[in-house]
This record gives structure tokens, C-alpha cells and sequence, in this order.
């Protein structure tokens, strides 16, 4: 027997016993940690940066630059413990343990791949979802202060919420499906980011002063490194470098690229013209759109839930800034925030078979799950809104959130960094 | 002496200094500015907030002139300037006190 065992693996290197590591698998992985660390740095730093005007463009960089560092080290140091340790009695609700990854050992596993390189992995999710937050208190908030913040936020709001979602939380017993971060990732920085606009209030002047992107060029080179990086955040989310990894890929492409046709489109008609960034945010109201969805549905899925997202999300954009006049300066909410929450609901539509999704349970009901979906909305909407709320007003109190209005006129480059972004 | 600022559209330069060149004005001095008279400025859309443009991109040339030029000089400007279009520009004629050549300290027409 043990011949034949001996033969068979030598023969098929790919057959592994459970938990055994597999190679194929940790080398996904590890590149998947790559591009999603590229997503944030530099994709995200590029496209916000784009969008500002050049007067704070260093401070944005700086501000995304600043969370990387910060959350890495705060994930090693507790962070991830939170989110995925064993909580013993209270592990319903969070993680402990596992200070300064004591616990993770060179040899320690984590399903097929060592957990060292989930540690890692999921440590580029922990980045950029404090970081998606920037955009709604850009150019106007103290950098002491978006520090605290996004510390904070990390442990309170990111921490919890991944804990319920993927760490063995309430919401998974519940059967809550989230395949790479609709609600980890777009609900909480979509409604952080909304928070946040609110409480610290609109940019001076706005919405009578004209305050344009100041280099749209920037904007489409971090837009197309978000989508390339993207394939690591879905694809990656497979945990295997296998067929649902494919199947993710694909998925998140398709919704990509409807997406952005579907603003497009929207925009065409409305105002007669298509813009660049128009079909660029469309492509990211795709790509977070399909990123709860992305292990759990079929092409056809992914079509839907492009086309669907451009158009909901051009038009939550349009409410947000035109009639709410709120200042989410860079659109977090509407397309992060509300695509994450359509995203999210949309799973339980399209994973069943009828609508081309994966599901394999004959059983499976599209209702039912829409109920359990909608509690990790709701949920993920409460406690994202209610904390953040708190910890911008404690923060405030403390250190001061807001920059004055004479630093803010001159430019947080200049007043925050003693920096200048162009010489020219 | 008179000092001409010509305010035109930018993709006029090269054809104001050839023409300029031609009547004998060896040379100038060109800003990039922005301005409107009559002309309308354009609409930008960014995400659904509209922003209304008023200041088109001009160029302004400046030219140190003798009297004895200066009909020539203007004739020149305003026929190579010149589109037909409504924003095609302005030339503003002034007296010039003096001129000094910095190298050499010639003054007046000298230095022109």
C-alpha cells in the first residue's frame, strides 16, 4: 500500500493528502498577495490622486502610502489575531490571541496553503479597505488625524466584521456568503467614507466651486492597475489555484468590462457625451459590485451584475452629489458602498443554477438566502455607521479632525507636508 | 517707441512670427495666459458636477517697436492673428519710456 502511495505521488505530484501544502496553491496565493498590494499601492494611490486637485495630490499618496504601513504592522501585531483567531467563547463575535503572530510557525498550515501566506493575503485586504476610505475626506482632513482613524477603525469596524464574515463569526454560521469582501471591504468603506464626509462636513465651497480632477491621466493608469490587481482579490479569494479561481477571474472580468459600458452608456444618454472617468468608475462599480459574488456565480452572473451595477451606481452617484450634496469627494459610497450592498444581495439571486450560478444544492433557495444576506448588510451597515460615527466625533474631541481654512485653501501638500507635488 | 501686447488664439503663434519676422522684428516675448472677451468658455463634466470654464488659454506677445513700424507691425499682427471667429484677440499699443540692451547698455532705437 504504501508503494503504491509512494508511486501514485511521485507519478502525480499534484495529489495531496488533506492539508498537505500544495504547491500550485501557495504560489496563487503568494502572487495573489502581490497584486493586491499593487491594487493599493500604487492603483488606489494613482486614481485618487488623479481625482484631486493638484494642490493636495502628495497628500492623498501620502495617506495611502501611510495606511499600508501602519495596518501591516497593527495585522502582525494584533489585528489579524482579531480577525481570524479562535475567540473561544466569544469567537461569535471576534478573534484573540495569536499576539505578534507568535502562534504562526514556518511549518503552520492554513488549509492548503501555509498561514503565513494568508496572514499576508488577507493582510492586503486589511489595507485597502481604510484605505478605499480616503476618498470621502479627501483634501481636508488632519494627517494626525486620518492615522487615529484608520487604526481604529481597523480594529473596531475592519476587525469585527471579518471576524463575522471569514474568521468562523456569527454571520457565517448564519451562511452568509462573501467570497472576497462585499461587506468586509465595500459596505464598511463605503459607509465610512459617508460617515466621514458628513461629519467633517464639505470642502470649502463646494458644490458652487468648481473643484476638478487635476490629472485624469493618473486616475486611468490607477484605475487599470485596480482591475489587473483585482483578479488577485477574487481569483485569490479561492484560497487554490483551481477551477473556482478560473471561474472568478473570469467573473470579475466580464462585470469589469460591462460595467464600465454600462455607465458609458448611461452617460452617452444623459449628457451626451461618454467621459474617461465615467467608464473607468463604471469599471469599478463592476468589479466591487461582483466581489462578494465573484466564487458563487456564472458568466452569465457576472454580465448581470456589470451591467446592473453601472447603471445603479451612476445613478446613486448623481443622487449623492447632485440632491444630497454630500461631499464624498471621491464617490465612495455610491459606487463602493452601494455596489458592495447590490453586490452582496445579488449573490443569493445569481448563484442558483437558474440564473447560470455555481450552487450545487437542489435545495437551495433564492429567498431564504436573500433573508441571511440582508442581515449582513444590515448588520455590516450598523455597526460600520454607528462606530465610525464615534470615532470620528472621540477623535475630533482629541486631536482635531478637520484642517482650518487656511490651510485647506493652500493646499494640504503644502500645509500638512511642507511638499509640493509638481515643479513645473 | 511703443510697446505692442497682442493678445491671440495660440495656435496663431507660429504664423503671428513668421509674419512678424517677414516685416523685419527680430524679437518677443510670449506668455501663456488665459482671458475671454466676447468668446464663451466650454463645460466640463466630471461625474455628474458640471463646471462652467469661463478663461480660454491666449498667448501674449509683447514687441518693443520704433514709431516708424509700428502701422506695419499692427497690419502684420492683425492679418496673421486673425480666424474670422469671435475670441481672435487684441493688441494693445502703449508708449515705451526706454529700452536698454543689458549686454551692451545701447539704449533707444539702438537697442530695439
Amino acid at each position: 500500500m504504501r508503494r503504491a502511495l509512494l508511486l501514485v505521488i511521485t507519478l502525480f505530484p499534484g495529489i495531496v493528502l488533506a492539508d498537505d501544502l500544495n504547491s500550485a496553491d501557495t504560489a496563487w496565493i503568494l502572487t495573489s498577495t502581490a497584486l493586491v498590494l499593487f491594487m493599493t499601492l500604487p492603483g488606489l494611490a494613482l486614481f485618487y490622486s488623479g481625482l484631486v486637485r493638484a494642490k493636495n495630490v502628495l497628500s492623498v499618496l501620502m495617506q495611502c502610502f501611510a495606511i499600508a504601513c501602519l495596518v501591516s504592522i497593527m495585522w502582525m501585531i494584533g489585528v489579524y489575531g482579531l480577525a481570524f483567531g479562535d475567540g473561544g467563547s466569544i469567537n461569535k463575535i471576534i478573534g484573540l490571541g495569536n499576539i505578534m503572530i507568535a502562534d504562526i510557525k514556518l511549518e503552520s498550515m492554513s488549509g492548503t496553503i501555509p498561514e503565513i501566506v494568508f496572514f499576508m493575503f488577507q493582510m492586503t485586504f486589511a489595507i485597502i479597505t481604510p484605505a478605499l476610505v480616503v476618498g470621502g475626506f479627501a483634501e481636508r482632513m488632519k494627517f494626525s488625524a486620518v492615522l487615529w482613524f484608520s487604526a481604529l477603525w481597523l480594529i473596531l469596524v475592519y476587525a469585527p466584521v471579518c471576524h463575522w464574515v471569514w474568521g468562523g463569526g456569527w454571520l457565517s454560521d448564519l451562511g452568509f456568503m462573501d467570497f472576497a469582501g462585499g461587506a468586509v471591504v465595500h459596505i464598511n468603506a463605503g459607509i465610512a467614507a459617508i460617515v466621514a464626509a458628513i461629519v467633517l462636513g464639505n470642502r470649502k465651497g463646494f458644490p458652487e466651486t468648481p473643484m476638478a480632477p487635476h490629472n485624469m491621466t493618473l486616475t486611468v493608469a490607477g484605475a487599470s492597475m485596480l482591475w489587473v490587481g483585482w483578479f488577485g482579490f477574487n481569483a485569490g479569494s479561492a484560497l487554490a489555484s483551481n477551477n473556482s479561481a478560473g471561474m472568478a477571474m473570469a467573473v470579475t472580468h466580464i462585470s469589469a468590462a460591462a460595467g464600465s459600458l454600462a455607465w458609458m452608456a448611461c452617460e452617452w444618454f444623459k449628457f451626451n457625451k461618454p467621459s474617461v472617468l465615467g467608464i473607468v468608475t463604471g469599471m469599478v462599480a463592476g468589479l466591487g459590485t461582483i466581489t462578494p459574488a465573484s466564487g458563487f456565480v456564472g458568466p452569465m452572473g457576472g454580465l448581470a451584475i456589470g451591467l446592473i451595477s453601472g447603471v445603479v451606481c451612476f445613478f446613486a452617484t448623481q443622487y449623492v452629489k447632485r440632491v444630497l450634496k454630500i461631499d464624498d469627494s471621491l464617490d465612495v459610497f455610491p459606487v463602493h458602498g452601494v455596489g458592495g450592498i447590490l453586490g452582496t444581495l445579488l449573490v443569493a439571486v445569481f448563484y442558483a443554477n437558474s440564473f447560470g450560478g455555481l450552487v450545487s444544492d437542489e435545495a437551495y433557495s433564492i429567498v431564504s438566502q436573500l433573508g441571511v444576506q440582508a442581515i449582513g448588510v444590515v448588520a455590516t451597515i450598523a455597526w460600520c455607521g454607528v462606530i465610525t460615527f464615534v470615532l470620528l466625533k472621540l477623535i475630533d474631541a482629541f486631536v482635531g479632525l478637520r484642517v482650518d481654512d487656511d490651510d485647506e485653501i493652500q493646499g494640504l501638500d503644502l500645509a500638512l507636508h511642507n511638499e509640493r507635488g509638481y515643479d513645473i | 517707441m511703443k510697446m505692442i501686447a497682442a493678445v491671440i488664439k495660440p495656435f496663431k503663434l507660429d504664423d503671428v512670427r513668421e509674419a512678424l519676422s517677414k516685416i523685419g522684428i527680430q524679437g518677443m516675448t510670449i506668455t501663456e495666459s488665459k482671458g475671454f472677451g466676447r468668446q464663451k468658455g466650454h463645460t466640463e463634466l466630471y461625474r455628474g458636477a458640471e463646471y462652467v470654464v469661463d478663461f480660454l488659454p491666449k498667448i501674449k506677445i509683447e514687441v518693443a517697436v520704433d514709431d516708424d513700424k509700428l502701422d506695419d507691425v499692427i497690419e502684420a499682427i492683425t492679418k496673421s492673428a486673425s480666424s474670422g471667429k469671435i475670441g481672435d484677440g487684441k493688441i494693445f499699443v502703449s508708449s515705451l519710456e526706454q529700452v536698454i540692451r543689458i549686454r551692451t547698455g545701447e539704449t533707444g532705437s539702438e537697442a530695439i
